[in-house]
């Protein structure tokens, strides 16, 4: 695609901290290349406000690579943005035409408060991860990948499942604002494997139970989660996770 | 982890809205097959046969589990869409609108009012008679039964309450299109050989139940049934 130069209008939400009460602010950002990604020309912007001594706009980024999970924009009505199975780091502004209006807010959900203006807080995701989304080993020296032989089919379907990287999205795209194909990603990726068999019943109920603790919403099965996952995790886990949670709900015991 | 702990869980709550559903599912097939029974054009003899036979005592206790059924759906349905409501204090400015997801999918708590909206007249029109204040009766080989299908005739004379039955038929099928497969997702059916099917079979039967419902009261109004 030609290389071309855009002129854009931002309308930011910026939010001193979760105490206070946020709102809209219009930015002019000139002379954007298409071949930027959407965070570099971010990184454009907040150089000018820098230099003009005004508060650059704070944004979660790390690797910038699309695999940490850690940029979380909703941009013009979908979590980010326009591109299909794409983190927002890897959004270029190819998608958008010269002088266009972009609207950039947080992910919007009361389990993920506004630490500063489209900052989130998504340490509810590593409490639900505390919860169960692990399996336990023994110490010493490392086992052998191979020790242990697993089905190909299922071997595939659990990486595509750990391949989330809990950015959040689904949450932010979700009318319940529930947090279920997060959730039972972490919980399929490990059901799937023979490793994931000792707590098997204890980690879906713990991640379910700390997952309601947090405040999210219950799934409806709207699928919206799935159309924005940037790692296009399937809403089939929400199934594997039902079952498993019903394995486990109506099997264990309570005795003790 | 209780009982109580497992069906209030939002897993839980999730899999009463599928059971209740489905319940709810197979009193449609019940009650479609009975109604389909005006197309006989017999001047109703098959169709109230048919709902006398509906009257005996062992239908009465089915009719109070499927009341429950029904109360335990609308009741855990709008715990369910209240709860979820609260969970998103502020809005976003650029709604998601239809991205992702179809319009019917995020709106089963409307098309599910407007259903309960339509049950509370259709209960006026047929079931608070026929159980208590009263039907016309007419004579099946010399016993008397309710004349239902009289009491049908009459009330789909009028235009209005044709075009309040067929809306709602409309809404029954959005409704059953995205809750009949959802039940059973929810209830964790995983295998996409199954769910194939599942989904197909959802949307034929959500398709063929409401048209046959729409099209009664329409064939009584065009006199298509005498």
């Amino acid at each position: 695609m030609e290389h071309y130069i855009m002129n854009l209008t931002l309308k930011v939400w910026k939010q001193k901290n979760a105490a206070t009460k946020g709102s809209f602010e219009t930015y002019q950002v000139k002379e954007i290349s298409s071949e930027m990604s959407f965070l570099e020309m971010f990184d454009v912007l907040n150089e000018q406000l820098i230099h003009e001594g005004k508060d650059p706009i704070a944004f979660d980024h790390d690797c910038r690579e699309g695999i940490c999970g850690m940029c979380s924009m909703y941009i013009n009505g979908r979590p980010h943005g326009p591109w299909q199975g794409t983190t927002v780091c890897q959004l270029h502004m190819r998608a958008f035409k010269d002088g266009d209006t972009i609207v950039v807010e947080p992910w919007r959900a009361n389990a993920f408060p506004v630490i500063k203006d489209l900052v989130v807080d998504r340490t509810a995701f590593d409490r639900i991860i505390q919860a169960g989304g692990f399996i336990s080993v023994n110490t010493g020296v490392s086992l052998d990948g191979n020790a242990i032989p697993i089905e190909k089919a299922k071997a595939d379907l659990s990486f595509a499942a750990a391949s989330c990287i809990g950015c959040g999205a689904c949450v932010a795209s979700c009318k319940n604002s529930s947090a279920m194909l997060f959730v039972s990603a972490k919980v399929a990726h490990l059901a799937l494997l023979p490793q994931g068999e000792l707590e098997r019943k204890t980690r879906v109920l713990g991640m379910v139970a700390q997952m309601d603790k947090e405040g999210f919403g219950s799934c409806t099965f709207t699928e919206a989660c799935e159309a924005v996952c940037p790692k296009e995790i399937s809403v089939t886990n929400i199934s594997r996770l039902n079952a498993e949670y019903m394995k486990a709900g109506l099997s264990v015991d309570n005795s003790d | 982890m209780k009982w109580s702990e497992f069906f209030t869980s939002s897993v839980g709550k999730k899999l009463v809205m599928a059971l209740t559903g489905l319940f709810l599912i197979t009193f449609l097939v019940v009650h479609v097959s009975l109604n389909a029974c005006i197309w006989a054009n017999d001047g109703g003899i098959m169709f109230n046969n048919a709902a006398h036979f509906m009257s005996g005592i062992v239908i009465r206790i089915v009719e109070v589990g499927l009341f429950l059924g029904i109360f335990l759906h609308i009741i855990q349905g709008y715990v369910l869409v209240f709860s979820n409501r609260t969970k998103r204090n502020i809005g976003y400015n650029v709604p998601m609108g239809s991205k992702g997801s179809a319009w019917y999918r995020k709106s089963m708590g409307l098309l599910g009012t407007i259903l309960l909206l339509f049950f509370i007249i259709h209960w006026y029109h047929f079931w608070i008679p026929s159980r208590f204040t009263g039907v016309e009766e007419t004579f099946i080989d010399g016993k008397p039964v309710h004349n239902l299908y009289a009491l049908m005739q009459i009330t789909f004379q009028e235009l209005w309450v044709v075009i309040v039955y067929v809306f709602a038929c409309f809404s029954l099928c959005w409704h059953l299109i995205h809750g009949f497969q959802s039940a059973f997702r929810t209830m964790g059916i995983s295998n996409h050989r199954y769910l194939v099917i599942i989904k197909s079979a959802g949307i034929a039967f959500a398709i063929i139940v409401s048209t046959a419902f729409a099209m009664m009261p329409v064939s009584m109004y065009l006199g298509w049934v005498k």
